[in-house]
């Protein structure tokens, strides 16, 4: 019998398989931050051990960055001491640190594959649920808590059970005005929030074959957001495209041997799966959620399910997330007011959204109800941004384009949403007080998002694009 | 990592679904960079309003309930990977999380930190939850060797799993960093005769 793409990942990375015990897995490549890491080189110093790979650990701030003023001391006194305690444990550890100032800083998901870092077949982790992302390139990526990180440091491997596997097939052309954001809120909508706990995904099908790596990785950087741990993409001559030349991509012969082995990389015809879910990209419109959890998600233009229409037993659940976003039972979305819009974080900063973005309000005004946050992925994604003009299209419709970090997405610097707010973004999570305690998100793709910016409200951006 | 045995005590009830770890312990207060004291901004937002006073219809601050074990809605912990959920949870004093499911990368965390995680069916947590609103000062007996759960008013018990590693874990109060390092050299083979060049 066959194997699958994580099968065949997962094997090649087995230091070790005993009975009653949890696999011992070799980790290629441990990306860190400043929020997950400093208690895990305060266990190493406890048990007198040093990082055993540091070439394999690569380091960047972001969770806690400001995204104003980064060439200034950070004003807060806890994320600066947060800050300055990650560029002192990689020093002492001889760890690359692309930190503040550094022209390879940015969030950690943005950066592993701009630079050629995040490979086919590599196994990747980081203190972060949405390494998943990496997964789009076919390697097995995942977020792990610090306890983990701690293991990865000393050892360079981690306890694992073998996931079950599930294959997502989107087939199908997607529709005018949909993109990968809404295949994946689409995809969560239908097999809830915890529908892919347990499971490693492989998504599959022409939709997603169709879709360029930054869509890809909007894809998987979501699969969390279903439970799974992790989501990968076979890769392809697209994923192979991407990577060439990149700053730490394989070169020469080497690139070679890499493309030889990576055109393996694929799930046999005959490999099994624990689970197969097959979704019409037809059946797709642009989506956004008006609840407090991913699952919560609609097409723009349908109506809230009513209370009622939810198993008995999860409906003070439901109704606790309608109070909270100040939505009621079987009302529309399309309408509502927006009075912030925040297009980021490591699902949506990515030049290729940036441009989308900029493509659509270049020569519109933002409404005057909103304020629109633009938050680049990484140093790079901002370079590249001002250099193709981008900035001046943001500036001239009245959006603020700050530096790059994971900023309002989670709220953990001072970009917090105000309470009782809306906020139409680009991020991962509609959780309760995610984005500032009592903020209320719906999540949606940069060109929902980009449509809510110039409309003051939520609306639907085909409409939109058939006028222009 | 603290040893785990057996366990008697009262309940925390939130029949709440969907728990996410950022109200478990929101990112704001992720600035520390030790492992303490995350216990006092435990479900933040729920226990305190904005001007930092308890709010009193949550059930922390309700002196009717208190105890080690705290029982949840299903899809517990789900969300960010941040660990400092399951240390929030053990600071503030619970041992034991009851849910009918768990977050893969929560469940994990808090095996990593003596906190058992008990997946229970949703009748089993339904009668938890009854038990308990019934009569607060209902105790839940957990006893981790024969891997049982008991409702003590009730004596319904429930034989819960958990990974034969783990249990031992537990029981004997190590963790998986002692017993990976006893395979370094292993690891040094691996490193030496695997076949991809270019990942380095």
């Amino acid at each position: 019998m066959g194997k699958t793409l994580v099968e065949k990942i997962w094997d090649a990375h087995v230091v070790k398989s005993q009975e009653g015990f949890p696999d011992i897995l070799y980790i290629d490549t441990h990306l860190i931050h400043e929020v997950t890491s400093p208690q895990a080189f305060d266990g190493l110093r406890k048990r007198g051990l040093s990082v055993f790979r540091p070439q394999q650990t690569v380091a960047t701030a972001d969770h806690n960055v400001p995204t104003l003023n980064q060439h200034l001391p950070i004003q807060e006194e806890l994320s600066r001491y947060q800050v300055d305690m990650l560029t002192k444990n990689t020093k002492e550890f001889g760890i690359e640190l692309y930190g503040l100032g550094h022209p390879y800083q940015g969030i950690v998901h943005v950066i592993g594959p701009e630079l050629g870092i995040t490979l086919p077949g590599k196994t990747m982790v980081c203190g972060d649920s949405h390494t998943s992302t990496h997964g789009a390139f076919g390697a097995i990526a995942f977020g792990i808590g610090t306890s983990q990180v701690e293991q990865v440091f000393a050892t360079q491997c981690l306890l694992q059970q073998k996931p079950k596997t599930m294959k997502i097939e989107v087939n199908g052309e997607l529709g005018k005005g949909v993109g990968a954001k809404d295949i994946i809120l689409y995809v969560i909508s239908k097999i809830t929030a915890a529908g892919g706990t347990g499971y490693f995904v492989e998504f599959a099908g022409s939709a997603i074959r169709s879709l360029s790596m930054e869509g890809r990785m909007t894809v998987c950087n979501m699969s969390i957001e279903m439970g799974a741990r992790g989501g990968l993409i076979a890769p392809d001559q697209t994923t192979f495209d991407y990577i060439y030349g990149r700053e730490f991509a394989p070169q020469g012969e080497k690139w070679d041997e890499a493309l030889t082995y990576w055109q393996t990389l694929y799930s046999d015809e005959d490999a099994q799966f624990d689970e197969v879910l097959v979704f019409d990209a037809a059946d797709i419109q642009p989506m956004i959620t008006y609840g407090t959890n991913p699952g919560m998600g609609i097409g723009v233009t349908e109506h809230i399910p009513t209370t009622a229409s939810q198993p008995e037993s999860e409906q003070p659940s439901y109704k606790k997330a309608l109070d909270y976003m100040g939505f009621h039972d079987g009302e529309k979305v399309l309408d509502k007011p927006v009075d912030y819009v925040f297009i980021g974080s490591c699902t949506n900063s990515r030049i290729e959204d940036l441009r989308q973005v900029a493509a659509f309000v270049q020569g519109k005004q933002k409404a005057e109800n909103v304020e629109v946050w633009i938050v680049p992925g990484s140093k790079q994604v901002e370079a590249q941004a001002k250099k193709e003009g981008i900035d001046k299209i943001f500036e001239e419709a009245g959006f603020m384009l700050r530096e790059p970090g994971c900023s309002a997405c989670l709220g953990m610097n001072e970009d917090k949403i105000p309470a009782g707010k809306y906020c139409v973004s680009t991020s991962n999570r509609n959780f309760e007080g995610r984005q500032g305690p009592n903020a209320r998100t719906m999540l949606v793709s940069p060109l929902t998002a980009a449509a809510a910016a110039i409309t003051g409200k939520v609306v639907d951006v085909r409409e939109l694009l058939s006028e222009s | 990592m603290k040893k785990f045995e057996k366990l008697t005590s009262r309940v925390v009830p939130l029949p709440i679904e969907n728990i996410d770890t950022d109200q478990i312990i929101p990112a704001r207060f992720l600035k520390a960079t030790t492992r303490e004291g995350f216990g006092d901004n435990l479900f933040r937002d729920w226990r305190f309003d904005s001007d930092n006073q308890p709010k009193a219809d949550f059930v922390m601050n309700d002196p009717t309930y208190s105890g080690k074990i705290l029982v949840a809605g299903k899809n517990f912990g789900c969300g960010s990977s941040r660990e400092h959920a399951a240390w929030a949870i053990q600071d503030y004093g619970f041992d034991v999380v009851i849910s009918s499911f768990f977050a893969d990368i929560f469940k994990g965390n808090a095996l990593n930190n003596g906190v058992l995680p008990i997946t229970v069916p949703d009748a089993f947590l339904e009668k938890i939850f009854e038990t308990v609103f019934a009569n607060p000062n209902a105790g839940l007996t957990v006893d981790l060797e024969a891997q049982t759960v008991t409702i003590n008013d009730t004596g319904d018990n429930f034989e819960f799993e958990i990974n034969a590693y783990k249990k031992s874990c537990l029981i004997n109060g190590y963790d998986d960093i002692d017993f990976i390092l006893s395979h370094k050299a292993e690891i040094e083979e691996f490193e030496r005769t695997r076949p991809f060049s270019f990942y380095r």
